[in-house]
């Protein structure tokens, strides 16, 4: 008998407590007529309801309780070892262990009785688990099965149950924004632990590397982050300043100039460069842009052009969010009111004029706030500074130089292997943190200024 | 006043510069998908080498061992080899996976003779020559040595290279040798990570999307919602990848490299777009008809159910679909759980360790081998085009099943 087995079991109660149930109702309106206050099927929902939810809440407090119990009573086994990160390696090796696979765990005296009694604390408590739920279960069949009259409100109380299931679903959200603040905050707290604050957010020196001997050069790491924001923002300019312009200007033609259909088909063409996955790009830096622009640095002759350098990772960024801007601006703009625009072309002013001195301040609010959010998107793409940017941390402003950015060394830190607890590991959160961070305030700001603008012509 | 005729040049060169914005974006486009559909057309043909094959006995494919047997055939086509040296040369022309051809093709004729020209998998470097990526410089191509040349100048001569149907790279799983090498892996991968992805945000989405629009009285929680799920959409996919990290894996003690963590974590990123999507659906309905309803005696969550959201519905799928076509094509969050590893074996459920086909993309991308290049781009291929199909089939949708009012 296993868990599934007893979910099974729980869920045929319930269809059962559903079928009784409705034909209980079904046979008191056929009795009473039209004085029934719910229709049978919802007498049926209701039970069902009522019978389910009892063993579902207790099998999931139970799950929790055994395995705190569980655990407590092996670290009773392994009481010897003070470091609590090896007492978990036993106490895991334990209850994963297998018959027949050889465990590390297993060089440890108590190790055997401690299987055999985990073994026979798990059955013992499986055997009463399906019980306890499956006797609860049928107390709330009967229960429920009892309740059903012709003036028990059904519909209204199983209303109220989905009523309640959508608001916890709305909820969810918000957990799932505290889920990442709690446990990007959680890692950044012990990472600062390691390392102070100042030293993190104004050192200079980036080498996240920590060797495995003591004596080794540079053996502690080092973990000055500015070299990776300047690395960021850097790239995120050059992406900016190849997207602002060719996005705002097609936004302007789109709205503008366009008859409709160039624009009907000139639009979705732009917005297909959204829809390419950002691997993609990445790929497409590597085996095209890169190369381009090494012949364009040997051509003009530029030196220390590297490989890898930001202008590589930058341009396909650009390229990337062209899509973001052009259609975020393109909205602002034809939000303006047409009566402002036909004002001015009345009053003889060309379209041109138009619209860099009507319509562009009208729509400075929407159009600050688009650039905004394409420039969050930049700081926080991944897979294009991945495969395209380097790893070195360079404190430099010169678009020729490889730089890295906040995402590069999150991937990089945290793929291959990796020690959970290590500085290293944990300075990965710490950067992700201020990345959070420094995203949600530039959505913020933008979003709240595309609102207001917004509500200005409504 | 302004000259009317610099008024005029100004007003043009203004279209100019909106015109040449929208046609770089364009032929930005074009270049991309042009180079990435150039490189990659070539990887769906494969270079095979026929080798004459001749077995007078009848055939127990049991008792032989195909390895030995192969290059003993092959030896027999080229009896002039007789160092060592030049024997591993000429077997250095064919793929491992040339071996289970061979025992395949032994399989199939099992109690049989066999005297014919079979074709058998070429190498990765014979591949790239006979398709031209690698010239002949001088007297080696590419990783090709002189020696290797000669003999496969030999099999040319006889017009024994031929270029077939690549089976392996929509049916075979990863390999660390580019002429095996296969996507099949990784697409069941995606197909998991996906279903649980559309399993976990498409109802929690749903019914959140009911409740804001329909449900949530005006007040500070209902807007803290709002504006929470406005400010999800825009968080870094990465920061996903680590909470996937920290609570599925290191909380939850989830399996890594599992296709359900992918798919959780994959989730909770599109979370956001079917909520955005569901809500403007459900808000194109028109009240009219929720008051028809509840004027004729429906309760308010009969009126959602029965009347709303089947008429929102197109809508919903269609933000839907969008929502998952970008769960897809993403990466990063992938790599936060270790989807990255080297896997072999086609995943048989959502629980085995799998990679998605972006990250497979990105695992060919930085392989050293340049025989990669095509590979990765024939996957890219595959990719773009299910993308395509699916916003093809929500534009479908959208002008197909939603009602004017």
């Amino acid at each position: 008998m296993s868990i599934e087995f007893i979910l099974l079991t729980i869920i045929g109660l319930s269809a059962y407590s559903f079928y009784i149930s409705k034909k209980k109702a079904a046979a008191i309106s056929a009795i009473n007529g039209a004085e029934i206050h719910s229709q049978p099927n919802y007498h049926g929902m209701y039970a069902a309801f009522l019978t389910i939810s009892p063993a579902l809440v207790l099998l999931i407090v139970w799950s929790f309780i055994e395995d705190t119990i569980i655990t407590m009573r092996l670290r009773d086994y392994f009481s010897d070892i003070t470091e609590p990160s090896i007492a978990n390696f036993y106490i895991e090796g334990v209850i994963n262990f297998v018959d027949d696979v050889n465990s590390k765990a297993m060089d440890h005296v108590n190790f055997f009785t401690a299987t055999e009694y985990y073994k026979s604390t798990m059955h013992l408590n499986l055997l009463l688990k399906s019980i306890v739920l499956v006797m609860l279960t049928i107390i709330a069949l009967r229960y429920s099965f009892k309740l059903i009259s012709a003036d028990f409100k059904a519909r209204d109380l199983f209303e109220d149950v989905v009523i309640k299931v959508m608001n916890i679903a709305s909820i969810f959200a918000i957990f799932i924004t505290i889920g990442i603040v709690l446990s990007l905050l959680f890692e950044t707290l012990r990472f600062f632990e390691s390392v102070p604050v100042q030293d993190f957010l104004f050192g200079t020196h980036w080498s996240p590397q920590m060797s495995i001997r003591e004596d080794q050069v540079g053996s502690s790491g080092s973990f000055g982050a500015v070299p990776v924001f300047t690395g960021t923002i850097l790239i995120s300019i050059i992406a900016m300043s190849v997207a602002g312009p060719i996005g705002l200007f097609s936004a302007i033609y789109l709205s503008q100039y366009a008859s409709n259909r160039v624009r009907s088909f000139a639009k979705p063409i732009i917005e297909v460069l959204a829809g390419i996955p950002t691997v993609v790009y990445g790929f497409f830096a590597v085996i095209t842009v890169g190369p381009f622009f090494r012949e364009m640095g040997i051509f003009f002759d530029i030196e220390g052009f590297s490989s890898e350098s930001a202008l590589i990772a930058g341009s396909v960024l650009g390229i990337m969010i062209i899509p973001f801007i052009a259609s975020l601006t393109d909205d602002a703009l034809s939000a303006v009111p047409r009566s402002l625009k036909e004002g001015s072309l009345a009053m003889g002013a060309t379209l041109s004029e138009t619209t860099t001195r009507v319509i562009i301040p009208a729509s400075f609010h929407g159009i600050v706030g688009s650039f905004l959010l394409a420039f969050s998107r930049a700081i926080g793409e991944t897979m294009i500074v991945v495969m395209a940017a380097g790893f070195a941390a360079n404190l430099t402003a010169n678009p020729f130089d490889a730089v890295t950015t906040v995402t590069v060394q999150i991937v990089g830190l945290l793929t291959g292997d990796q020690e959970f607890d290590s500085a290293k590991t944990l300075s990965a959160f710490a950067l992700a943190f201020v990345l959070f961070f420094l995203t949600l305030i530039l959505n913020v700001i933008s979003l709240s200024i595309v609102k207001k603008y917004r509500e200005q012509y409504e | 006043m302004n000259n009317i005729l610099s008024r005029n040049n100004a007003e043009k060169r203004f279209k100019v510069y909106g015109v040449l914005a929208v046609s770089t974006a364009i032929i930005l486009l074009g270049i991309l998908l042009f180079k990435i559909f150039s490189t990659g057309i070539s990887a769906f043909n494969q270079s095979y080498i026929g080798v004459k094959i001749e077995i007078n006995n009848e055939i127990n494919s049991s008792e032989i061992d195909p390895r030995t047997e192969l290059r003993q055939q092959l030896r027999n086509m080229f009896p002039e080899l007789t160092t060592r040296a030049e024997k591993r040369t000429l077997y250095s022309l064919f793929s491992s996976g040339a071996t289970y051809e061979f025992e395949d093709l032994l399989k199939t004729n099992e109690g049989k003779t066999i005297n014919d020209y079979y074709y058998f998998l070429a190498s990765d470097d014979v591949d790239m020559y006979v398709k031209g990526t690698v010239k002949r410089e001088g007297d080696s191509a590419g990783r090709l040595m002189s020696d290797q040349l000669k003999i496969l100048d030999q099999f040319e001569e006889q017009n024994l290279v031929e270029l077939h149907i690549n089976k392996y790279l929509l049916a075979g799983a990863d390999s660390r040798e580019p002429e095996m090498a296969g996507i099949k892996g990784a697409i069941y991968g995606t197909f998991y990570a996906i279903l649980i992805a559309f399993i976990t945000s498409f109802p929690l989405g749903v019914l959140t999307a009911i409740y804001l629009e329909k449900l949530a009285k005006k007040n500070r929680i209902s807007d803290i919602i709002e504006t929470n799920i406005n400010n999800l959409a825009a968080v870094p996919s990465i920061v996903f990848g680590l909470l996937g990290l920290a609570i599925f894996l290191n909380f939850f003690n989830l399996p890594r490299s599992a296709p359900l963590v992918g798919g959780l974590t994959l989730g909770l990123m599109t979370l956001p777009t079917i909520v955005i999507a569901a809500r403007s659906a459900i808000k194109s309905v028109p009240p009219s008809i929720e008051e028809a309803a509840i004027g004729l005696g429906s309760s308010n969550v009969q009126t959602i159910f029965n009347f709303t959201l089947p008429l929102a519905m197109p809508g919903i799928l269609t933000g839907t679909i969008i929502g998952i076509a970008q769960a897809i094509g993403e990466t990063a969050p992938l790599l936060m759980i270790g989807m990255v590893a080297f896997v072999v074996d086609i995943p048989g459920g959502p629980m085995d360790p799998a990679t998605a086909l972006p990250v497979q993309i990105y695992l060919w991308a930085d392989s050293p081998e340049r025989a990669f290049v095509e590979r990765t781009s024939a996957a890219i291929m595959v990719l773009l085009i299910f993308l395509f199909l699916l916003n093809i089939t929500a534009v479908y949708l959208r002008k197909k099943l939603e009602k004017k009012w």
